[in-house]
């Protein structure tokens, strides 16, 4: 037994106007100060007003999030009363008003709690529509919620079914305002998705095809939209591919470049994007090295069109265009690119360690490491060494 | 009867008898094969909770069976049957699921933390604590696969 989730998804130009079309009377639109500053809150308050929505706005989220960001933003909706909450922004936002919306529906719920089995009961207070504004978490389309716990350097990978969002809105026009840097962090956070989503143990028929589109999408289009942040097509696309990656790798699982990444993002405060999308070739490499038949990149290069006469090559291949891809967006093929020092490494190492091998992400992976091999997996991904244990 | 372990390697050591499952025999050699590996020991270091696993009647089994296991950071301290007032037993976590279920599980055929998720096995207990220690949740299902089994379900 094994569930399929999806939000309704509204896509392509001018979908925000889809928002005129809700019911209800009360709407708390959650976002970030950049997007107020752009304009893009304002425009989504129009279109809500228009509808007849009384609308709040609660716009403190922070990059990152943590616990008490989201109880901050949950006494902000206990105090509105919406009855549809609208997340605008990146993962960060989407993420964090995810959490909200369940201390809103239930208040007595410690966020560290929030667990995938355990009933919720959300929904008899509101209901959630994301409007993601850049093109890489796929919060939009997955029922993941992921905070900071600042105070101990890790990320907890929450979530419950039930917080998947009722609607997710893809408008080209508010992905366009996204800088170079973000396009690139984010658009590389779809691809690991995508990669992983198909790698992964938890792979399934209804989450591969969904895979296998996003990363040919991102591959295709994120040069494109990192050059040339106007090019609406590009924008357009890599929306597309972010809410597809998540679909995909959210009825599914991620692995272990997103254990990796965690660790890292959580310590030295990479963007989660560029952290996951950095461990993703290494990750590639140590599965190669683990059970015969256990990994499937020859399918997914065949659909890439990338070499894939056996398993080895073609996983060879895919790790290599992911660096091929970074190399292109001027991302860091390295910690120490990353500018991390290596007495920072050291310091941290131990605390790495223990939060990638304990990662729920980590046991996901075809090839699951022991602490001696994530050290080196680490130490390997410090100095951009290929992995050859 | 508790089977014998054999192999000089701890992780792959085989159990030469088949044990019946369920049985008390097969939660022994279940502590016994948990105890000789390293990798529950590493990944178990955290977890410090004692636990029922409950089978539920299913086919050919025609009552409930619980079994009462005691994990201390990396081992398991004791394991046995519990025949008669499990109410005097208060375990942090109880998980339940059909004997069936259970199979499926211990023959590696389920993944432990997505039959959780469906709902095939129940989970009573602080699900912050297993979040986090779902490496521990998997190596002792290894554990399980580790003990050859036949099964009465």
């Amino acid at each position: 037994m094994w569930f399929f989730d999806s939000p309704l998804i509204v896509h392509g130009e001018d979908a925000l106007s889809y928002l005129e079309r809700l019911e209800g009377r009360r709407a708390m639109l959650v976002t970030d100060p950049t997007l107020v500053r752009l304009g893009h809150a304002q425009r989504v308050r129009a279109v809500l007003e228009k509808a007849g929505f009384a609308v709040g706005q609660y716009d403190a989220i922070e990059p990152e999030p943590g616990i008490d960001d989201v109880r901050r933003g949950a006494a902000a909706l206990q105090e509105f009363g919406p009855d549809w909450i609208v997340a605008l922004g990146g993962g960060s936002v989407i993420d964090a008003a995810k959490a909200m919306w369940i201390l809103y529906e239930r208040p007595e719920t410690d966020p560290e709690s929030i667990n995938p089995v355990e009933p919720l009961g959300l929904r008899a207070k509101a209901h959630f529509a994301a409007i993601p504004t850049t093109s890489g978490t796929g919060s939009e389309a997955t029922w993941a919620v992921v905070l900071s716990d600042r105070a101990a350097h890790r990320k907890l990978g929450l979530g419950s079914r039930e917080d998947l969002p009722d609607l997710a809105i893809l408008d080209p026009g508010l992905a366009a305002a996204q800088p170079p840097r973000l396009t690139a962090d984010t658009g590389l956070d779809a691809l690991t998705h995508a990669i992983e989503g198909f790698t992964c143990t938890w792979h399934n028929d209804f989450s591969d095809g969904l895979c296998l589109k996003a990363a040919q999408l991102v591959f295709e289009y994120l040069p494109r939209a990192y050059r040339d942040g106007s090019d609406i097509e590009a924008r357009t696309r890599m929306q597309n591919a972010a809410a597809i990656a998540g679909m995909g790798f959210g009825n599914a699982m991620a692995a272990l470049a997103h254990a990796l990444g965690h660790a890292l993002g959580a310590v030295f405060a990479i963007p989660h994007g560029r952290a996951v999308s950095l461990a993703l070739p290494y990750t590639i490499e140590y599965a190669l090295r683990g059970e015969p038949d256990s990994t499937r990149y020859s399918e997914m290069a065949r659909f890439l069109r990338l070499p894939c006469a056996t398993e080895v090559e073609a996983g060879h291949a895919l790790a290599q265009s992911v660096r091929t891809l970074e190399t292109e967006l001027d991302s860091p093929r390295s910690l120490r690119e990353c500018g991390i020092s290596q007495a920072a490494f050291i310091e941290n190492l131990d605390l790495l360690i223990e939060n990638a091998y304990n990662d729920a992400q980590t046991v996901t992976s075809t090839r699951i490491p022991d602490r001696k091999d994530v050290r080196r997996l680490l130490e390997a991904l410090f100095e951009g060494e290929t992995i050859d244990f | 009867m508790i089977p014998v372990l054999q192999g000089s390697n701890a992780d792959s050591k085989e159990i030469r008898m088949p044990v019946a499952f369920p049985s008390e025999d097969w939660v022994k050699a279940l502590m016994e094969s948990i105890n000789n590996s390293p990798s529950y020991a590493e990944a178990g270091q955290g977890w410090e909770y004692d636990v029922f696993f409950i089978v539920e009647p299913d086919g050919a089994v025609q009552s409930q069976i619980i079994y009462y296991m005691d994990l201390w950071h990396g081992h398991c301290r004791d394991a046995f049957e519990v025949n008669n007032q499990p109410e005097r037993y208060k375990p942090v976590f109880r998980f339940s699921a059909r004997a069936g279920i259970w199979q499926k599980v211990i023959s590696g055929k389920l993944d432990p933390m997505q039959a959780m998720l469906t709902g095939q096995v129940k989970v009573k207990g602080p699900m912050t604590i297993i979040m986090r220690n779902v490496r521990a949740a998997k190596e002792l299902v290894t554990c399980g696969t580790r003990v050859p089994t036949d099964f009465y379900v």
